[in-house]
């Protein structure tokens, strides 16, 4: 299970983590993976940063995710690393 | 100096919170240094209060005690200075020496009771095994020479929890008090006060070592929005920051969960009283338990949005700051306690601040932005019910049609609930708020101004999102 939280504290609300929030429940209801992908808000991780939207992946974190951005961060941080644990599985 | 607050009551109080926790935040408050503290507060020998300085100072002393968490004996966060309390008179209706010995006799057909008689000189009496405090003598005398001497503490304590003790002093009845502090503000002795948990508040701080041990969160309440006016709420958020907050949650995002689960479990259930107010859920319990069953099961906002924050983090530590002295009681309660750390109000917020010497309106602006415009107006009365219907919308119930009662103040509160208990209430929601105006009329509040209303809405509009969907999409 690969936990995704999306920061929704002031600062990234304002940066557009709604707008995220739909795209990510999108895509993942799309790939069907409601089993493989957990995913919740989260408040400030005090990686404010100019532009874009806090994630964190596992502990991972990532920031400056905007809606022009988000397919390859889908594709680099989510699919991969949902791959990756995949292998580790087989 | 600016006015930051509406009486010098509570002046006083903020100066001895502020002396207090400064020595708190220098780890220089123990059993010696507290003595000083009324010598700070009251220095010199000339009174400026009451009789002289050894009383002043003796009440002071009472006051640092509430400051530090009052009287851990009792259960109540709303406790009587025995010594402040100023034994006012507390007879009740009585003629004044403006009676003229009028012809008209309108207090004589005014009372109901026959309670009123005249002397040789035509001056009115009441005849107190009568009189049942009506003032309807009062209301109708053209020389206004009726006067009710009920102690501002009674008159403020619309449900009865406060009687007089045998030492003359007011005494609250734990069984009845739902800790509203209606009677904390309006006692104009300052006699009456909440306890203060700000060295919880300063010790979490200090123990985050600058947030690396836990997190700190600080809930606010919508009504700060009305709040600290000779700043920029912005600013209040830098503010918190800079005291040691790792970052500023609205509780109106907390109202908007709230909003949403409860037009749920209104349309199931078909009758709800609101659970936000804790005031309001206490004094059902308390006056009225057989409506128990129909307050709503969701937790408050503060409460609702505490207990997401400490699932996301679970090392946080969470300090809820608002206008209300009966958050102090409901962080208390078993079923809110493991969510909300400590529990203060605007006032110490303001003591807070000063105690570092933190000037907020020299500092940047932060930003507040979590809740939709529906979570904000929950500060002000009437809000709920307008996001409840919100919500039932939002969620495309349409075959339950909303009819809801917005009580202002306690008083309302009862009349409603008395109406439920007699099956006679045309309604099927009753939104209750202790406090007359909502929570922007609540008794820890720096100013209680006209205005203050206008400045809940404005900033409910100011909201980013407008639909209480879209504030919780990812939190549902």
């Amino acid at each position: 299970m690969l936990n995704v939280q999306i920061c929704v504290g002031s600062s990234c609300h304002l940066k557009g983590s709604r707008e995220i929030v739909e795209l990510m429940q999108n895509e993942v209801e799309k790939c069907g993976l409601e089993n493989e992908i957990e995913l919740s808000g989260s408040f400030c991780t005090g990686r404010c940063n100019r532009v874009g939207v806090t994630i964190t992946v596992n502990d991972k974190v990532f920031t400056g995710i905007t809606v022009e951005n988000f397919r390859e961060f889908w594709n680099e941080n989510i699919l991969k690393a949902l791959d990756a644990k995949g292998a580790d599985q087989r | 100096m600016r006015r930051i607050f509406d009486t010098k009551v509570q002046h006083l109080k903020y100066k001895v919170l502020r002396e207090v926790a400064r020595m708190a935040w220098a780890d220089n408050l123990n059993e010696t240094t507290v003595l000083d503290i009324p010598g700070i507060i009251v220095p010199g020998k000339i009174p400026t209060m009451r009789c002289c300085v050894y009383k002043e100072r003796a009440i002071v002393t009472e006051r640092v005690k509430l400051a530090m968490g009052g009287d851990k004996s009792n259960p109540n966060v709303i406790e009587v200075i025995d010594i402040a309390c100023d034994e006012c008179p507390a007879a009740g209706y009585e003629v004044t020496d403006s009676c003229r010995g009028c012809l008209a006799h309108r207090c004589e057909d005014a009372c109901k009771r026959g309670a009123i008689s005249f002397d040789h000189n035509h001056v009115a009496h009441i005849d107190k095994s009568k009189c049942v405090e009506c003032g309807a003598c009062a209301k109708v005398c053209p020389y206004t020479a009726i006067v009710n001497r009920k102690r501002p503490c009674q008159n403020a304590c619309k449900i009865k929890a406060i009687s007089i003790n045998e030492d003359n002093a007011a005494s609250i009845d734990n069984d009845k008090c739902i800790a509203c502090g209606a009677c904390v503000y309006q006692c104009p002795f300052g006699a009456i006060n909440d306890k203060s948990f700000i060295l919880d508040v300063i010790d979490l701080i200090k123990r985050s070592e600058g947030n690396s041990k836990y997190k700190m969160y600080a809930v606010v309440a919508p009504s700060i929005s009305s709040q600290f006016t000779y700043a920029k709420l912005g600013q209040v958020i830098t503010g918190l920051k800079k005291m040691g907050f790792h970052t500023v949650i609205e509780a109106a995002l907390g109202a908007d969960m709230v909003a949403y689960e409860e037009s749920k479990e209104l349309a199931e259930k078909g009758f709800l009283t609101s659970s936000c107010c804790p005031a309001f859920v206490d004094y059902i319990r308390k006056s009225f338990p057989e409506l128990a069953p129909y307050i709503s099961h969701n937790l408050s906002p503060m409460a609702t949005i505490s207990k997401y924050i400490k699932d996301t983090d679970s090392e946080s530590r969470i300090v809820f700051i608002g206008p209300c002295t009966a958050k102090k009681a409901e962080v208390l309660q078993e079923s809110v306690s493991p969510y909300v750390d400590a529990a203060i109000t605007f006032e110490e917020l303001q003591a807070l601040f000063d105690s570092i010497d933190l000037e907020i309106t020299e500092l940047e602006e932060g930003v507040l932005d979590n809740a939709s415009y529906f979570g904000r107006i929950f500060a002000r009365c009437g809000g709920l019910a307008d996001a409840v219907a919100q919500g039932l919308k939002e969620r495309g119930i349409t075959d339950f049609e909303l009819k809801p009662v917005s009580c202002d103040g306690i008083e309302a509160c009862r009349a409603a609930l008395l109406k439920k208990s007699k099956n006679v209430l045309d309604a099927n929601f009753i939104e209750g708020m202790a406090c007359i105006g909502g929570c922007i009329g609540g008794a820890g509040c720096l100013t209680h101004g006209e205005k203050n209303k206008a400045e809940v809405d404005k900033y409910g509009k100011q909201a980013y999102e407008k639909t209480i969907t879209a504030a919780i999409s990812v939190l549902k």
